[in-house]
């Protein structure tokens, strides 16, 4: 049982083999299937690597496994072709809501022995999966309309000032640890809050590029994660993500003949653009 | 500041495979083509429903009287199991509509 561990090296190689080949269309199918295969390695793994202070729970962890799966296959069943886009942002929201579960029991597990830059890789967590999160819920709402486009002049200043906020709450909480009681409570609240105004903005053409965004940021949020927990696959996984999908985005851009910067604080309509970057 | 300076110089190794890892992931993704974008996207979020594997090792450590962990533990289990099956499961049905033409 003590060597489990060395499986997730093969699963993090099957991950890594499974992204290179979705990225080419001969193989794409085949690339999809290894790297479901590396998740569930990863996942059996977790399920049995030995780990300090385990209490089992097995019979909660299958349970919500089984759910979850069985949820996940009805969703990907029924969905309409035209509506995948949404579908994967919603997805997305649901791993970007993973990542700030665990991060707030952690946070709540926090006394004085740990150190500085762990409590500032999981509220960086908690920041990151937020912003993933409700940004996804409101990129899968304006997709299947439920959500209309907004935008005022003021927007992009007051997502800046918000992010300014939301960073210097998270610096004062690090370098001051509970001193305030519900600070961590705020942070949350106002990274949840980050997420919803950032995406707003966006017009709904760009959609897209931003679920592609947050998908990176997802990845993010797990790799930090993975920091948290010393968990090499998280932590591999997470940047792979994190890094293809920026990369992604960028490319996603590119086809469009837009900048990133101009799609994030632009919202301009597609044709005025080139002209107003 | 020195305290998040020992910090990063305790995890020299980690912030290496940061660097290689951020490069790979550049190098794989940067010669794919436009009808791959969709499935792509939908396949790499898939793969950061990775997530999933702090929230298993989350509720394993979790006492059994401690509700609130168990709950939030196992609410972040089946959301990330949706994202992790039902990601690959879509993203399954995306690229057989390819093979189809």
């Amino acid at each position: 049982m003590e060597y489990i561990n060395l499986l997730y090296i093969f699963s993090t190689v099957l991950l890594i083999i499974g992204l290179r080949k979705l990225s080419s269309p001969s193989s794409a199918a085949k690339g999809n299937i290894i790297a479901a295969v590396g998740m569930g390695l990863a996942t059996v793994v977790a399920m049995f690597e030995p780990i300090e202070g385990d209490q089992g729970n097995y019979v909660l962890i299958l349970l919500s496994l089984l759910i979850g799966t069985v949820v996940g296959l009805v969703f990907s069943k029924k969905v309409a072709m035209t509506a995948v886009p949404e579908l994967v942002s919603l997805f997305n929201g649901f791993g970007g809501a993973c990542a700030v579960a665990i991060s707030i029991i952690e946070v709540m597990k926090f006394d004085e022995a740990v150190s500085m830059g762990a409590r500032a890789t999981t509220y960086l967590a908690m920041f990151i999966g937020g912003v993933a999160f409700t940004g996804s819920l409101i990129a899968y709402g304006k997709l299947s309309g439920k959500v209309k486009d907004w935008k005022s002049g003021i927007s992009s200043y007051f997502n800046l000032i918000w992010l300014a906020l939301c960073l210097g709450l998270m610096i004062y909480e690090v370098m001051f640890m509970g001193q305030v009681t519900y600070l961590p409570m705020l942070i949350l609240v106002v990274s949840l809050i980050y997420g919803f105004t950032f995406v707003l903005p966006i017009g709904g053409a760009d959609m897209p590029v931003v679920i592609s965004l947050l998908n990176a940021f997802t990845g993010i949020a797990a790799a930090l994660a993975g920091i948290v927990y010393g968990n090499m696959v998280m932590l591999l996984g997470g940047i792979l993500v994190g890094s293809s999908g920026t990369i992604l985005t960028v490319l996603m851009c590119n086809a469009m003949n837009r900048s990133l910067i101009n799609v994030i604080i632009g919202g301009f309509g597609g044709s005025s653009a080139s002209s107003a970057a | 500041m020195l305290e998040i300076l020992d910090y990063l110089k305790d995890n020299v190794l980690t912030i290496n495979l940061w660097i290689i890892t951020i490069y790979l992931g550049f190098e794989i993704i940067s010669k794919v083509p436009t009808v791959l974008h969709t499935p792509l996207m939908s396949g790499s979020n898939a793969i950061s429903g990775i997530v999933i594997i702090g929230a298993i090792i989350l509720v394993r450590q979790s006492s059994p009287e401690d509700y609130l962990s168990l709950v939030i533990g196992s609410v972040g289990i089946v959301l990330a199991t949706i994202n992790v099956v039902g990601g690959h499961a879509v993203t399954n049905r995306m690229l057989e509509m390819f093979k189809k033409k």
